[in-house]
């Protein structure tokens, strides 16, 4: 390679590398013009939402924004026990016979005077609903699972099939299944772990079938040799494999129900979610500030205890959203 | 498995065991996970059965009215009243009817005949069921402006027998007639009050749905007739008394004897046998009046028609035919398409803007988060456990807290998406600048690059196709998480959609959002995907 003599401008094109430097700089000319332009239509794009959503908002976000802070300083308890009085359904001293402080009420007495406070009991009734779906779900998936994956079902309509309905279950609305149930059952938690059920049957199947796809096909070959039909040989040459990667996309999934599970009450299908918007919309801030704090406990707690699970099960191999 | 030619001796095997332990003698739980895991199982479900009352919820739930439901996602009924009170028929439709106004179907047949009319009667009881509680005022409190008001009335001095039983009626004791029908004048007219005539009307009406059966309305008597049998129902005007003749096919029940006889033709439609009127519900698939409603001027015109309409001579004074068009597609009162479209609108907006702040937000912070960038350990700490906490509480939380503060509408959805995403977009991103290749940094920085333009050129281009694959997939989740929070109260669609399932009559508009919603998941699904591929290679889709 000639090396490039600065005064001499003549070997500097002589050696093609004028071509080159001219070409480089056109590729960055064009770039940074694209990158202009996506960042202008981008943020073309958000000023317009931004008008758009404001102007179709209740209420304008200038106008509105002193209220936010008076809602702010209407959500502070009179004093700070007041939030564990809610929390744990103590009688408060600023009881004055209305519901706003009438924290006993709710108590859920199961032998003699021994009661599990209300919010706790509701905690549970989430907590549950998003376990029961997580189980429904992990066991439907894990039988569809198979029937998508291009490794183990050589039917082409099949897995078609299979796939196209496990996509429709994911993006089908939850809160609509929700609604439709609660019109039939009426109101109750049963609703929320259909919907909940439904959409991890499609979400978990989902990952679940990439992972197989994914497998180690050896020890499939060798049952095969010896003669194993299709469930032997999903059953002993696949799912001992697969089996670490299916619990944790489940622990993950069942975080993600824990939070879908609370939403989902909120609509009407019983739970914490249900308490929660209720007293926010009564404007209870105690019990409000109970709730909140018990489901963020609650949260980080399952987070912690599924993430501490998962990396005993896979390792550092740590599955995230979206990575 | 292959058995050796040689058996194996007792020692052998000991030995083998005692080489093996990991083969045979495996610790309890190790040995028994799946059964142990399988009876776990159980006894969960067994516990949230009872938990839940699973089976008392799924005994109770009202399984008739989920096929009702079903059957209305992808289709409507017509429901026209047969009425033959007073001897002669009459179809009426309920206002807002699918057909439009004074419909003629051709699925209902009159038939002129010869028709005994009831003129005038006296008060009938159900009839007056609703004036009554008005009424039972009047004969008390101004009995003699009753009897003047009635005294110039031709019609009501003709029938001297109502006397008993009218609330207006002149009446010498008005205050005992009126306690009289309080406490329950059930007892019908007495016979001598009816005035009839006798002339031409109305006199059968001929009800079809589909092939599956007839309706054959006459005002003594219905007969129904399906493929599979023929009812016949004798209607007792008089005694107000519906009785069907020999026993009730499989298709029909009636709960008390003389009482109304439910008639059932499965996804085809039912009708009721009242003594006063036949009630039927004809069901027909497919969405009724989606494009133009019964108001508008191009309803029930073929698509042909339509546009020779929209070009043909204007239809009102300065107007386009095509504005008055799009007016009345936008402003359908039934499927109100205009409303869907700016709701569903709201829903995208919301997920777009929510995202693209949160990630404006989370990329400063997160390099401020993370420890190899910013070696200060306090300042680390204290962005994760914020970004810990944005991300704990929950999206219904922020949802909740910001519709009460901002009202409903897509700024409290796009406030708590932003919350809630930059937790976890601070979270995600923090962790990918953790795991960056440190030898670019020090290449720029070995170039006496300041401290910015080594962020710039040694950390920003390794990370970025993960910072955009990342905010793209949120960007695509939360178009879906914005539906369901929309439900609180956080406007857009979902808003719309919980409106709709609330009053369980416009299942069909239901369908119809979740049609919409599914498409536009499709494609951002497919856009989002497409764009992460390039971005970060085949493995991100």
């Amino acid at each position: 390679m000639a090396s490039t003599d600065l005064h001499d401008p003549d070997a500097y094109v002589r050696n093609g590398q004028y071509d080159v430097d001219r070409h480089w700089r056109d590729l960055v000319r064009q770039r940074r013009l694209y990158t202009a332009l996506s960042l202008g239509i981008l943020f073309v794009a958000l000023f317009a939402s931004l008008w758009f959503a404001n102007e179709t908002n209740a209420g304008k976000f200038f106008d509105r924004l002193p209220h936010f802070f008076d809602f702010v300083g209407g959500m502070i308890p009179r004093d700070g026990w007041e939030v564990w009085r809610a929390l744990f359904d103590l009688e408060s001293p600023y009881y004055d016979g209305s519901f706003k402080y009438d924290y006993p009420d709710g108590r859920v007495y199961f032998w003699g005077t021994w009661y599990v406070p209300e919010y706790i009991h509701k905690m549970v009734e989430t907590l549950n609903i998003a376990i029961l779906s997580t189980l429904i779900g992990f066991i439907f998936g894990f039988l569809l699972c198979f029937l998508a994956a291009t490794n183990l079902t050589t039917t082409r309509w099949l897995r078609f099939v299979v796939r196209r309905f496990m996509e429709f279950l994911r993006a089908f609305p939850e809160i609509v299944i929700a609604g439709f149930f609660l019109a039939i059952f009426s109101l109750g938690p049963v609703p929320a772990i259909i919907a909940v059920s439904i959409h991890t049957i499609g979400a978990l199947g989902k990952m679940f079938f990439e992972v197989v796809e994914n497998a180690d096909m050896k020890p499939d070959e060798g049952l095969r040799a010896v003669g194993a039909n299709w469930t032997e040989r999903v059953w002993f040459g696949i799912v001992p494999q697969i089996m670490p990667n299916f619990l944790s996309y489940t622990l993950l999934r069942l975080e993600i129900n824990v939070r879908a599970s609370t939403i989902i009450g909120a609509v009407g299908a019983g739970g914490i979610g249900e308490v929660l918007r209720l007293s926010i919309s009564r404007g209870h801030e105690a019990k409000t500030l109970a709730i909140i704090l018990l489901l963020f406990v609650t949260i980080v707690a399952v987070d912690q205890l599924s993430a501490w699970l998962r990396r005993k099960i896979v390792g550092d191999q740590a599955f995230q959203f979206g990575a | 498995m292959t058995m050796s030619a040689q058996p194996l001796s007792a020692a052998r095997i000991d030995e083998i065991m005692a080489r093996q332990p990991d083969v045979f003698r495996r610790p309890f739980h190790k040995r028994f996970a799946a059964p142990l895991a399988v009876a776990a199982v159980t006894a969960y479900c067994i516990y949230a059965f009872w938990f839940f009352s699973i089976g008392q919820v799924f005994a109770n739930g009202n399984w008739n009215i989920a096929g009702t439901y079903l059957a209305d996602w992808v289709s409507y009924e017509v429901r026209p009243d047969i009425e033959y009170r007073d001897g002669e028929i009459e179809v009426t439709f309920p206002r807002f009817s699918p057909l439009g106004e004074n419909p003629d179907p051709d699925w209902i047949e009159t038939e002129q005949g010869t028709v005994t009319v009831i003129v005038d009667r006296p008060t009938d009881n159900s009839a007056s069921a609703a004036p009554a509680s008005g009424s039972f005022m009047s004969p008390n409190s101004d009995a003699t402006l009753t009897a003047e008001d009635n005294a110039l009335d031709g019609d009501a001095a003709a029938t001297p027998a109502d006397e008993g039983f009218s609330f207006m009626s002149p009446n010498s004791d008005a205050t005992l007639t009126a306690e009289d029908n309080a406490l329950g004048g059930a007892a019908p007219a007495a016979d001598e009050a009816v005035v009839t005539e006798t002339r031409q009307g109305v006199a059968r009406a001929l009800v079809t749905i589909y092939e599956r059966g007839t309706i054959d309305v006459t005002p003594d008597r219905v007969i129904v007739t399906r493929y599979n049998g023929t009812l016949d129902v004798l209607i007792d005007r008089e005694n107000e008394q519906v009785l069907p003749q020999g026993p009730l096919p499989e298709w029909a029940s009636q709960r008390a004897p003389g009482a109304k006889v439910f008639i059932d033709f499965g996804f085809y439609g039912r009708a009721e046998i009242r003594h006063r009127e036949v009630k039927v519900n004809r069901r027909f698939l497919g969405w009724e009046n989606f494009v133009f409603d019964p108001a508008s001027p191009y309803w029930g015109l073929g698509f042909g028609e339509v546009m020779g309409k929209a070009f043909g001579p204007p239809i009102e004074e300065g107007r386009s035919n095509f504005g008055i068009m799009w007016q009345n597609i936008v402003y359908n009162a039934e499927w109100q398409h205009g409303d869907v479209w700016i709701k569903l609108l709201q829903t995208i907006v919301m997920a777009f803007v929510g995202t693209l702040f949160a990630v404006f937000i989370a990329f400063p912070l997160s390099f401020a988060a993370a420890r190899n960038i910013t070696p200060n350990r306090f300042v680390n700490q204290i962005l994760k456990r914020f970004f810990d906490f944005l991300r704990s509480v929950d999206m219904l939380i922020w949802a909740l807290f910001f519709t009460r503060a901002f009202g409903p509408g897509p700024l409290a959805g796009i406030s708590a998406i932003f919350f809630t995403d930059t937790g976890t977009l601070g979270k995600l991103y923090s962790e990918a600048l953790e795991n960056i290749d440190d030898k670019q940094r020090e290449g720029v920085r070995s170039v006496g690059a300041g401290p910015a333009a080594v962020q710039r050129f040694g950390v920003v281009p390794q990370v970025l196709p993960i910072f955009a694959s990342q905010a793209l997939y949120f960007w695509e989740s939360n178009t879906r998480s914005a539906t369901i929070i929309g439900a609180v109260g956080a406007g857009g669609i979902g808003l719309k959609l919980w409106e709709a399932m609330r009053t369980n009559q416009d299942w069909e508009n239901v369908f119809y959002m979740v049609i919409l919603i599914l498409i536009v998941v499709f494609i951002f699904d497919n856009v989002s995907g497409a764009l992460r591929a390039r971005l970060v290679g085949r493995q991100a889709g």
